[in-house]
């Protein structure tokens, strides 16, 4: 009954979803208030049917209804509460379901801070919502249908893959999706701006923290599965350049973008081609992203050709998204740009180079991600392309990004001086610099030449980055805005992450040994030692526990308990690793095989600074919230006078 | 900066970058891409001499060797119809098993063996590297229920 009741309330919510669709856009378009009233109660009644068809679903999975497909195949009586809710988008069914609930949520937060907009605009921006979840609704209960029964009923559920049994990862999905679905908010907005002909500073100024917010959750998000990775996956890596990975890093390289070219759009009343149609691209790769990594076209092109119903979909959908959206653009953005100058060194130039560059970063991964499908699709081959191709293609452009962002952030708008610019630059410049290599030498050893100028490229952008805010807090600069702040804090973020990936990439040590029970094996300057192995029980699995000590110039640092798990219900071994973090660096180690004569291989690695990766990420996703909390986006409509003046007057961000 | 030599400056910088970015990329491509072989076809001498490729089978039941307490290990890949030794040295992923499909990432040795520098094999106990699967498949033996689905996030 209770599934029932859910697959009736997304039922509801469709054609709720249909209504919200309809009328708003009809509404706006013969700009009768009647019609676009009807948005917001559609909006919320949409939002309350498909609340309560999630509910019903999750419900299902904590009273464990094996009737019900989804939670047979994902979850387990066995399986801990929290869990038991995380199994809801454990798979694909229900992890479109969270997908259009939080589409509901995103509408539902357009609806109420959307009142000081234009009737028209808001109404608009609501209908090409309602069109997103009146499409995606259509795809669930058509052909992904998370309230099928399955009959006979087993006695229990399949469990949900031990691998995802794990806090970062039960909320790892809820965090990316509210990321990728948060684009929807810039696309609904790219799309009732150009159906209304009128794209300004005001609307690039509504538009702003919506992208910003959403762009903060995809960063986390991205960052939580990176680091889940690293420890739970036992092979001590934190990105793979896998599709799946790739199918969330792309969204988030133009959502990027997108930011900076808002930006513009906002101050200076330019580029206004360039941010639409980087809002367009931003929420078509996060839907390009959901279908590549759920719908099993990764898995095997053939068999997802099989079974063409969900393809032949999915396709459809991103055809009619994507190309309307493209078309809608074609027919309205010509002529919205408006002929205003501006000097090859000025704030706008950088800019520009930024969202150019991070455009090819993009296109590569995705040249990358989807020529092997394609060319086996077309049984052309089977081809990979692996970590070197995707390292290769993103330092290129990323590199001279890094450097000039230093500069584009102290560039004046429309015109920079630039020997003023090299001026106040010239300390961070300098200490950069200097620091990059020192530091690095003294602390590492030498390195490739790449990894000095990576190491100083990070420090650079940090320093670049904090010297007006460090300037203001001794009182020399001038008062800075919350999104002034958020911008400088982001940036120094990824100054952080620059300086993690390179010392870490070229720094690390990593060995697989063979270690007798009591031996000890050095490992750069820490002596590792293998004490002994016990099993132990945990809720759902059985392990194998090591013990080992790690002790550096006769001191004992550290004392890791790596595990080899075998989960009960899918007799699937799994490798919990033992890391001993500090901010400079992890001690990693995960325990192998029985390689008999009382000997396992052990996996031992030595992981300088991989902590600033992760919390590089962090440090962007707060200089985000920051930058949103400005009060500016929060008083209704302004005239303001874009400062011009180079040099030392105030820079809004 | 006049309106015109700014489209043009806008429009050159584009040129200039898509050009090198293709150029980089077609590069990074040549150089990284991995074919993959099945044994029959590492047999046939179809691989490129001394290019990594990617070699997929069977790992064949008791084929699996080591000397006590080595980290070396040495186990034989196989499709339906030809066999090819491989050696390893490192920490097998948790669901390498006899019996079951594997892809090996590495080159060829002038003794006819294959060096792995990466063994693979997936999440998930039920899942088979889609390239297996369907080379077994195109050999006549398909394999019961593979590939089933993706677990992955």
């Amino acid at each position: 009954m209770i599934p029932e009741l859910g697959q009736l309330c997304t039922v509801i919510a469709l054609c709720l979803a249909g209504v919200q669709t309809i009328f708003p856009l009809v509404g706006a378009h013969r700009n009768q208030a009647s019609w676009m009233a009807v948005a917001r109660p559609a909006a919320a009644g949409h939002f309350v049917f498909l609340a309560l068809g999630f509910g019903f679903l999750t419900y299902s999975f904590i009273i464990n209804d094996f009737s019900v497909l989804i939670v047979a195949s994902t979850s387990n009586s066995a399986l801990p509460l929290l869990y038991r809710v995380a199994a809801v988008w454990g798979g694909h069914e229900g992890s479109l379901m969270l997908w259009v609930l939080l589409l509901a949520v995103w509408t539902i937060a357009v609806t109420v801070s959307s009142r000081s907009l234009p009737d028209e605009l808001s109404s608009r921006i609501i209908g090409v919502m309602g069109f997103i979840s009146v499409g995606l609704l259509l795809y669930i209960l058509s052909v992904s249908n998370p309230f099928l029964r399955l009959f006979p009923i087993p006695m229990d559920g399949n469990d949900l893959n031990p691998l995802l049994q794990d806090p970062a990862m039960a909320i790892h999905p809820p965090m990316l999706y509210t990321g990728y679905v948060g684009f929807s908010v810039a696309f609904a907005y790219a799309i009732a701006a150009m159906l209304g002909g009128q794209v300004d500073r005001q609307w690039a100024r509504w538009v702003r923290p919506w992208t910003t917010a959403a762009w903060m959750f995809l960063t986390v998000g991205i960052a939580l599965g990176s680091w889940w990775a690293y420890y739970e996956l036992g092979w001590g890596g934190w990105w793979f350049w896998d599709p799946v990975e790739n199918a969330s890093f792309m969204p988030w390289l133009i959502g990027t973008a997108l930011i900076h070219s808002l930006a513009v759009t906002e101050k200076r009343d330019l580029f206004k081609g360039s941010t639409l149609l980087l809002a367009i691209g931003a929420f078509s790769l996060s839907l390009l992203g959901t279908f590549l990594v759920r719908s099993g076209v990764l898995v095997s092109v053939h068999a997802f050709a099989s079974d063409p119903s969900r393809g032949v979909f999915i396709l459809s959908l991103l055809v009619i998204f994507i190309g309307g959206a493209l078309a809608i653009y074609a027919w309205r953005a010509p002529g919205l740009d408006r002929n205003a100058g501006f000097k090859m060194v000025s704030r706008e130039s950088f800019l520009l180079v930024n969202n150019i560059l991070l455009s090819i970063a993009t296109g590569l991964i995705l040249l990358g991600t989807l020529y092997p499908l394609v060319l086996d699709a077309m049984n052309m081959g089977k081809i990979s392309v692996g970590k070197p191709y995707f390292d290769t293609v993103f330092i290129i452009p990323m590199l001279p990004l890094v450097l000039a962002a230093g500069f584009g952030m102290h560039a004046a708008w429309k015109s920079a001086d630039a020997a003023q610019l090299v001026r106040r630059l010239r300390w961070p410049a300098g200490v950069a610099l200097v620091s990059g290599i020192a530091l690095t030498a003294l602390a590492w050893g030498t390195g490739p030449v790449l990894t000095y100028v990576g190491v100083a490229a990070g420090i650079w952008l940090v320093l670049a980055s904090l010297r007006d805010p460090v300037m203001w807090l001794l009182g020399k600069g001038p008062r800075l805005t919350a999104s002034m702040i958020g911008m400088q804090l982001a940036h120094a973020g990824v100054g952080l992450f620059v300086v993690g990936i390179t010392v870490t990439s070229t720094y690390s040590i990593e060995t697989d040994q063979s270690v007798r029970l009591g031996e000890t094996v050095q490992i750069a300057d820490y002596a590792v030692t293998f004490n002994n192995l016990q099993q132990i029980e945990g809720a759902n699995y059985t392990a194998l526990r090591a013990d080992i000590d790690i002790s550096q110039d006769g001191e004992k640092i550290a004392h890791l308990n790596p595990e080899k798990r075998i989960y009960r219900v899918q007799t699937m071994p799994m490798t919990e690793a033992g890391i001993d973090a500090t901010l400079g660096r992890d001690l990693f180690v995960a325990l192998g095989e029985d390689l008999g004569d009382n000997a396992w291989s052990l996996r031992i690695q030595y992981k300088p600074m991989i902590r600033f990766i992760w919390l590089g990420c962090l440090v962007m996703a707060l200089g985000g919230l920051i930058a949103i909390g400005d009060r500016r986006y929060r008083t209704a409509v302004q005239t303001e006078k874009i400062p011009v003046k180079s040099g030392t007057a105030a820079r809004p961000a | 900066m006049k309106p015109r030599r700014q489209r043009m400056l806008t429009v050159g910088l584009i040129i200039v970058g898509v050009t090198l970015a293709v150029g980089l990329a077609l590069q990074a491509f040549q150089e990284n891409m991995l074919f993959f072989y099945s044994p029959t076809q590492v047999l046939a001498g179809e691989p490129p001499e001394g290019r990594k490729f990617r070699l997929g089978g069977l790992v064949e039941e008791g084929s699996v060797s080591r000397q006590p307490g080595e980290l070396k290990i040495s186990f034989i890949v196989a499709d339906l119809e030809n066999t090819l030794p491989v050696t390893y040295e490192g920490v097998l992923p948790d669901l390498f098993r006899e019996g079951q499909g594997v892809v090996a990432h590495g080159y060829l040795q002038p003794d006819g063996s294959f060096s792995a520098e990466e063994v693979l094999a997936k999440h998930d106990e039920n899942y088979m590297a889609p390239e297996v699967a369907e080379l077994l498949a195109e050999q006549g033996h398909p394999v019961d229920g593979q590939p089933e689905k993706s677990v992955t996030n």
